[in-house]
């Protein structure tokens, strides 16, 4: 019944079988331990539906952003264009110049999001799902762009401005102040149990998972060694940046990830525009494995499973972890960063994931069998022709094209990784000092066992790490989205209030 | 009508020098009135961390917070003290932009502003803000050494 834990747990036997030989005794401990305490978390978590291999929590996050859909007319495709003009700040007041715009907390909203979601997330559902997983992850990216829409705007809405100047935003303050302003019951019990998913899902999938994978990419080039030592290097940077204020570092990362964000775009272009004549056979592949999973394991429902959980756990939408970074936005109007939120599963998802599965289509890497036209599954995961899965399956796919590419990868995945770190350190943050008020001696416990559980991730062997990450993240949307469901129509009343004065004119771009 | 001038502030010595010619072409004037701008320089698509968006507007209030004790009012005082009409406003972007804009918005005869005080590889990379400003200015601009 447990499909998907059965079929990483396969994962976790084939790829980091190497990292397991070593017999490292204390990255074992960590490890065994680690699955013997979390399992139970995961197991709730993607419990199928009753009779059915179906993860309840897939259908929870689909339905959801088809519900949210539909209630706003189709948000992602009419207001599309609308939110390139607020990006571009033609409606930004010039006099609000000096605070963050919108373009900024989209690019802080996405440096949380694009990273390893985008390349090794895209190859796990590849690699178990096929190619027609991304045609179920570009649905799921487009339908997430309205569930963004609503929890964005409401992030904004309801944030808290400090008398310092400062603010504080995100679920647990809409779902506290929202249920309060609507009469309805339960609202700080629903932001409590936000905020202890939101922790979890910081240490987890905004943490270890992120540490994993980088020491996964450094072992892979250097050659084989203890995670620990990869987890207390990361951990002594996160360290000084997030506790010794140490801006510098973090400064520089947010800096060049958006440069390696383009170079790992460009770099697919190029690989998908030689090999010009395959997009078509790619494309194919993508259509017919998302109704037929081409002899993955669970068949076009596994495809469809696996396109819609890296999805989601790629763009975050409906997680509500977005909301927090887009909270800090100079608006008078909470709807605009929702529309401006919106282009955040369409460039992660729609965008740089497609990418990523192209290019592992294209590669040749997933290995089909000549009679059949199927692709080759054992143990639940397609054979890769070097044996590899996660980053290293999406770095084998590059170096098809250019063989230098893996090491630009390595430097991307490791910066990739630390900027989710420091953004998903700040969601943790917020969530900590919700539950336990804000104060420096309650932020620095935080900050040091965010720190602490950097060296767990990195020692991990992915299996354990990707499921406590994805069930911790989850969790998180469990919440959120329920939420959401009382709070929409506060939503569809400040959308119906934007667009009317947008269209009487007593909303107008400034001149620039 | 009255004559207006605006003058670029950097807080440096070049631009009190700046505003002690515009204070010379004034008083030849006669009615004239001297319009101050300091820019900090920021850009809308500057990519920070969650933390630093949080507290940006704190941040932003702290910056003009000090521009205005720091530079803009003892600017605005010498001149007070010496009997000349002056107004002062911190604004943040684009040097070169905001005090051509804040000329054509205040209808002024002409810009003073000091001469560069970039170097190196900005200014092989991007220009000075005063060599785009006297490229793109709307108004006469004076540029004193």
């Amino acid at each position: 019944m447990k499909s998907i834990p059965l079929a990483l747990a396969g994962l976790t036997m084939s790829a980091p079988a190497a990292l397991a030989q070593g017999a490292k005794s204390i990255d074992q401990q960590v490890n065994e331990i680690f699955a013997a305490s979390t399992g139970w978390f995961v197991s709730a978590i993607f419990a199928p539906l009753p009779g059915t291999s179906f993860p309840w929590i897939v259908l929870w996050l689909v339905v959801a952003a088809s519900v949210f859909t539909v209630y706003f007319g189709f948000i992602q495709l009419r207001g599309f264009m609308h939110s390139i003009a607020l990006v571009k700040g033609d409606y930004s007041d010039p006099d609000d110049a000096g605070e963050v715009s919108h373009f900024q907390a989209l690019a802080t909203a996405l440096s949380g999001t694009v990273g390893l979601g985008n390349i090794a997330g895209v190859a796990v559902a590849v690699g178990i799902g096929g190619p027609g997983a991304t045609f179920w992850m570009i649905l799921a990216g487009l339908l997430g762009m309205a569930s963004k829409f609503t929890e964005c705007t409401l992030g904004v809405k309801y944030r808290n401005e400090y008398p310092d100047g400062t603010v504080s935003g995100g679920p647990m303050y809409y779902i506290s102040k929202g249920f309060k302003e609507k009469g309805l019951p339960g609202g700080g019990f629903l932001a409590i149990l936000f905020s202890i998913f939101c922790i979890l899902g910081a240490l987890g999938g905004g943490n270890m998972f992120q540490a994993n994978q980088a020491h996964a990419q450094i072992s892979g080039i250097v050659g084989d060694y203890p995670g620990w030592i990869t987890g207390l290097v990361f951990a002594a940077v996160v360290f000084a940046v997030i506790v010794g204020g140490i801006k510098s570092i973090a400064q520089v990362t947010e800096k060049v990830v958006p440069f390696m964000g383009v170079l790992y775009v460009t770099a697919a272009l190029i690989i998908i525009l030689v090999n010009f004549d395959q997009v078509g056979w790619a494309f194919g592949q993508i259509f017919a494995g998302a109704f037929t999973g081409l002899g993955v394991a669970g068949g076009f429902v596994g495809a469809l499973i696996q396109g819609f959980k890296r999805a989601a756990f790629s763009n975050e939408a409906g997680v509500g972890s977005a909301a927090i970074a887009h909270s800090a936005v100079r608006t008078k109007e909470p709807i605009t960063e929702g529309y401006v939120s919106l282009l955040e599963p369409f460039i992660d998802t729609v965008v740089i994931c497609t990418m990523t599965a192209l290019v592992i289509t294209i590669s040749g890497q997933l290995m089909i069998d000549p009679e059949t036209g199927n692709y080759l599954v054992q143990d639940g995961v397609i054979q890769t022709v070097g044996g590899t899965s996660g980053v290293a399956l999406t770095s084998a796919a590059f170096a098809t094209g250019f063989s230098w590419f893996p090491y630009v990868l390595a430097i991307a995945v490791i910066l990739f990784a630390f900027s989710t770190m420091i953004s998903w350190s700040y969601y943790g943050l917020k969530a900590w000092t919700y539950l336990f008020g804000e104060g420096k001696t309650t932020e620095l416990i935080f900050k040091i066992i965010f720190c602490i559980f950097i060296v767990i991730g990195a020692a991990a062997s992915l299996g354990p790490v990707i499921d406590f990450s994805d069930a911790a993240i989850f969790a998180m949307a469990v919440v959120n989205i329920f939420a959401l469901y009382f709070l929409m129509s506060v939503v569809k009343e400040e959308l119906a209030s934007y667009l009317g004065r947008l269209k009487s004119g007593e909303i107008k771009k400034f001149a620039h | 009508m009255a004559a207006k001038i605006v003058v670029g502030l950097d807080g440096s010595s070049s631009g009190n020098r700046a505003v002690d010619y515009a204070k010379k072409l004034a008083g030849q004037m006669g009615a004239c009135e001297l319009v101050l701008v300091y820019v900090i320089e920021w850009s809308p698509y500057s990519f920070q961390t969650p933390e630093e968006n949080a507290e940006r507007h704190k941040r932003r209030e702290e910056e003009i917070e000090a521009a205005m004790s720091r530079v803009m009012q003892p600017a605005l005082d010498g001149l007070a003290a010496d009997g000349c009409t002056a107004r002062g406003m911190v604004k943040h972007g684009d040097v070169a932009d905001l005090i051509d804009r804040t000329a054509v918005q205040e209808g002024a005869d002409q810009i003073v502003v000091a001469r560069s005080s970039e170097g190196g590889f900005v200014k092989r990379m991007f220009g000075t803000a005063t060599a785009n400003l006297v490229m793109h200015a709307s108004v006469p601009v004076t540029v004193v050494g």
